[in-house]
């Protein structure tokens, strides 16, 4: 089987909130599990063209594209560390960030 | 410590209104998001890994009870509960909005504070020895100096837009706890042959990816040059520093690739064009400043308090602290206190609301009103009392700040590293948290001594590793958190710059070669001898043994 | 291009010259690879001469001409390369009279910066003038309304200020102590 292209999505912060955010593919996520997936060339040029406009509408800041592989459930994991802490707060503090309701939910 | 006056108010008022504008421009479309970066930049906020991160300035690490509680209230109101002492004498903020940042910027301003120039290409908070004005051995308080240069530093309209961050730092002490020889620009308060008071000025040390140790460009200058002869010295830099690399655009590598007597050439010639008197602050305006740090009217205590020799006799945990964690005070019958941020397996350098709110009711009840944020991201009660040292401990161990452990090995400097930071490439917190539990025994903790361990999550070295006695660098190594050890860094009056070890580590193995180099230490030490010194006298061949264990 | 000064926008007497334009103009800006060659012509001619140069030009080169030119235009390749800054505040402390221009790229938010360190005019380019208007330029230089740096041209210097209060406060205390 020929390789597979990889797998991205948009991340970037909320503007005026600060808060890591994801490219849904109507809007910005703050679950990165919500995540549209680009799964080829021209997808991902899309996430690009979007992530310019939406910086460019000053509702994001700092928007870049985030490789991924998919989860047992089908949903997105980041393959850099740095991404993966991202999607869920200091490893150190677990009571904060996005894996702190994670963890309320039992679901981390 | 210093007030503003009504010029100093409406100033950072004006700097609050601005940046309040300079928000509603971007969002407006005024300012582009290009545009606006380095603005916000320039006012202390980042964008961080999870959040926007404020940078607030303590300038010189002097802080009133008043200012620690409005710091806790901003914690406690914006943040989460708890604020982030770094090693420049700043405190920040990890979980903030960009739209209450005016908001923060205005309490601030109630308090005389600021976060003007906490990031950007211009000169950063002044940060002086947090022993400034109470140390046994100075020649001059320092904060004068620094208050002098905060102000005439603040919105210079003409090094505002550098090639690189600028950083300075002043010391009145032969012992520099202030690290002038790896600032841009150190400056010593000095005594000349006449008995003259003058400044012995270094420039072009620094750390990040090549570490430097400054060069001294002036072993003394008069007081009333100082302004002058710095404008002389920042605007040869800015005219002459890269801005073709940002690797290579510290004053450190335009005094090193031009050499310090080109350099110092250059600036003697742009001084000379300069009238000193013109740029310098008149006298009067120089004692109305210094008149802030007068002593305090300390009272007439014996130079050792009864009351305290009895507590260390009747509470050896209490007796273990003082012999660690106080220092000399100038004087007789007080103490200078250090309060660890560094509790076993904690965070470096954080404290929390409440912890923040205790330390100002301390400082109001038992220090006459003082804070000091130290470059090892401790607090200092500078002005206590011995006989009240006991009451003061007492109060600390009820929050978690007592521990036994300034200047020893599980004092540790950490950076954020990449648990909050965008720009690091492995942790450094839990690298810090494994090393201080490993170490946690107090009395082991004793007996290896003075040992400052210092890591940072990348090559920009805001850990300072470099210059720690043990250096800690996480890397990115195909995909994985590497740590590259260094053995012999020194911030001091005997500044040096760590020695590599060898190739990078895992965190667990970086915690076991610690363990090993401290036994080869101990194994080997004359009696009384510290760790940096047995380095030095043994080489660093001798150390090498501990990394091939871990092989 | 619009071009303002400390009080708004101006019209520009002055004709930028490049390479190659013949030296027909009553105030002319020429490139600074022009200023040896043409400089005196133009001063013979009985027209102003102004020279472009830009934040890295050394300030010797400009030395012999100091008192001959009426004006000096300074580039700004970026708003984050503060060069021009320096240059224009070493022009001024060697006693440059004439005019000095900022062009380039230069944000409303430098205005104040640029005044302080000796700039007369900017000039400013039409897109970045769409999204800043010259109103908003003076507005932003109005924002912070005082100044630490003693021999710059900023707003209220604190410096000098404080030492006024303290000389009316003296004046206050002579006033009112009985004569002996």
């Amino acid at each position: 089987m020929a390789r597979q292209d990889a797998l991205y999505i948009l991340t970037a912060n909320d503007l005026l909130e600060g808060d890591v955010v994801f490219w849904s593919g109507a809007g910005w996520a703050r679950d990165h599990r919500a995540a549209q997936i680009a799964r080829n060339a021209d997808e991902t040029t899309a996430l690009d063209a979007i992530g310019a406009a939406e910086k460019a509408a000053r509702r994001i800041i700092d928007p870049y594209r985030v490789e991924v592989t998919l989860g047992a459930d089908g949903t997105p994991v980041p393959v850099r560390f740095r991404e993966r802490l991202r999607t869920l707060g200091p490893t150190v503090r677990l009571d904060l960030g996005k894996q702190a309701a994670l963890r309320a939910n039992s679901l981390l | 410590m210093y007030r503003y006056d009504e010029f100093d108010h409406q100033f950072v008022q004006d700097r609050v209104s601005q940046f309040r504008t300079q928000v509603e421009r971007h969002l407006g479309g005024q300012l582009t998001e290009e545009e606006f970066r380095p603005l916000r930049l320039m006012n202390g906020l980042y964008l961080q890994l999870h959040a926007y991160m404020l940078r607030v300035a303590i300038p010189y690490g002097t802080l009133s009870a008043r200012q620690m509680r409005t710091l806790a209230d901003i914690a406690e109101t914006y943040d989460r509960g708890y604020g982030h002492f770094t090693t420049r004498q700043n405190i920040q903020y990890n979980w903030l909005r960009l739209r209450d940042v005016p908001d923060i910027l205005q309490e601030l301003a109630d308090v005389e504070m600021h976060a003007i120039q906490t990031s950007g290409n211009c000169i950063r908070n002044i940060t002086a020895d947090p022993f400034s004005g109470v140390a046994a051995d100075e020649v001059e308080d320092p904060r004068p100096t620094a208050e002098l240069l905060r102000q005439w530093s603040s919105l210079h309209p003409e090094f505002s837009f550098l090639p690189r961050k600028f950083k300075i730092a002043v010391t009145g002490c032969r012992d520099d706890r202030a690290a002038i020889a790896v600032h841009d620009i150190g400056i010593r308060v000095v005594r000349n042959e006449a008995g003259e008071i003058g400044y012995e000025v270094w420039v072009g040390g620094g750390q990040g990816r090549t570490p430097m140790i400054a060069k001294k460009i002036r072993a003394f200058l008069p007081k009333k040059a100082l302004l002058a002869y710095l404008e002389a010295m920042m605007r040869v830099y800015n005219l002459y520093g890269r801005r073709d690399n940002k690797y290579k655009a510290r004053i450190k590598i335009l005094v090193h690739e031009v050499g310090i007597e080109e350099y110092a050439r250059r600036v003697e010639e742009e001084f000379a064009a300069l009238d000193a008197s013109a740029i310098a602050a008149d006298a009067e305006e120089i004692v109305r400043i210094e008149a802030y740090f007068e002593p305090p009217a300390y009272d007439r205590l014996p130079a050792r308090a009864a009351a305290l020799e009895n507590a260390k006799k009747n509470d050896p945990a209490f007796a273990n602290w003082v012999s660690i964690n106080v220092g000399a005070h100038k004087a007789p019958g007080y103490a200078i206190a250090t309060v660890s941020l560094k509790p076993i397996g904690g965070v470096p350098g954080d404290a929390t609301t409440d912890q923040m709110r205790l330390l100002a009711d301390i400082a109001e009840r038992f220090s006459l009103d003082e804070l000091r944020v130290t470059i090892e991201q401790n607090i200092v009660l500078p002005q206590v009392r011995q006989d009240d040292l006991y009451a003061v401990w007492k109060l600390l161990a009820a929050v978690d700040l007592a521990t036994a452990n300034a200047g020893l090995i599980t004092d540790i400097i950490s950076c954020p590293g990449l648990d909050y930071c965008s720009l690091a490439t492995a942790r450094s917190i839990p690298v810090a948290q494994a090393i201080s539990r490993r170490f946690a025994d107090a009395e082991r903790q004793r007996l290896i001594g003075p040992l400052a361990i210092k890591i940072s999550g990348c090559i920009n070295a805001c850990g300072h590793h470099h210059v720690g006695h043990i250096g800690i660098l996480g890397l990115e190594k195909g995909g994985e958190e590497s740590y590259q050890i260094t053995l012999g860094g020194d911030p001091t009056e005997n500044a040096a710059i760590g020695e590599r070890l060898g190739p990078g580590l895992t965190a667990d193995q970086t915690v076991d070669t610690i363990e090993r180099l401290v036994a080869v230490y101990l194994a080997k030490r004359k009696p009384g001898e510290t760790f940096v010194a047995a380095y030095r006298r043994l080489g660093h061949d001798h150390f090498k043994e501990a990394l091939n264990a871990a092989a | 291009m619009p071009l303002l000064d400390r009080t708004g926008a101006i019209t520009d007497p002055w004709v930028r010259l490049d390479e190659t334009a013949p030296l027909a103009a009553r105030q002319v800006i020429v490139p600074l690879t022009r200023l040896e060659p043409d400089g005196a012509a133009v001063l013979t001619s009985g027209a102003k001469l102004g020279v472009a140069v830009g934040g890295d030009t050394g300030f010797e080169l400009l030395r012999p001409w100091l008192d001959r030119l009426s004006l000096i235009a300074i580039n700004f390749p970026s708003f984050t390369d503060g060069r021009g800054f320096s240059l224009a505040r070493q022009l001024r402390v060697r006693g440059f009279k004439g005019e000095l221009r900022a062009h380039g790229y230069l944000i409303a938010d430098q205005l104040g910066f640029a005044l302080a360190t000796g700039f007369d005019t900017v000039e400013i380019d039409d897109s970045l003038a769409a999204r800043q208007p010259v109103a908003e330029w003076l507005a932003a230089a109005k924002t912070i309304s005082l100044s630490y740096q003693r021999d710059y041209a900023g707003p209220c210097n604190i410096l000098e200020a404080r030492r006024a209060a303290r000389a009316q406060q003296n004046t206050r205390v002579a006033q009112t102590e009985p004569a002996k």
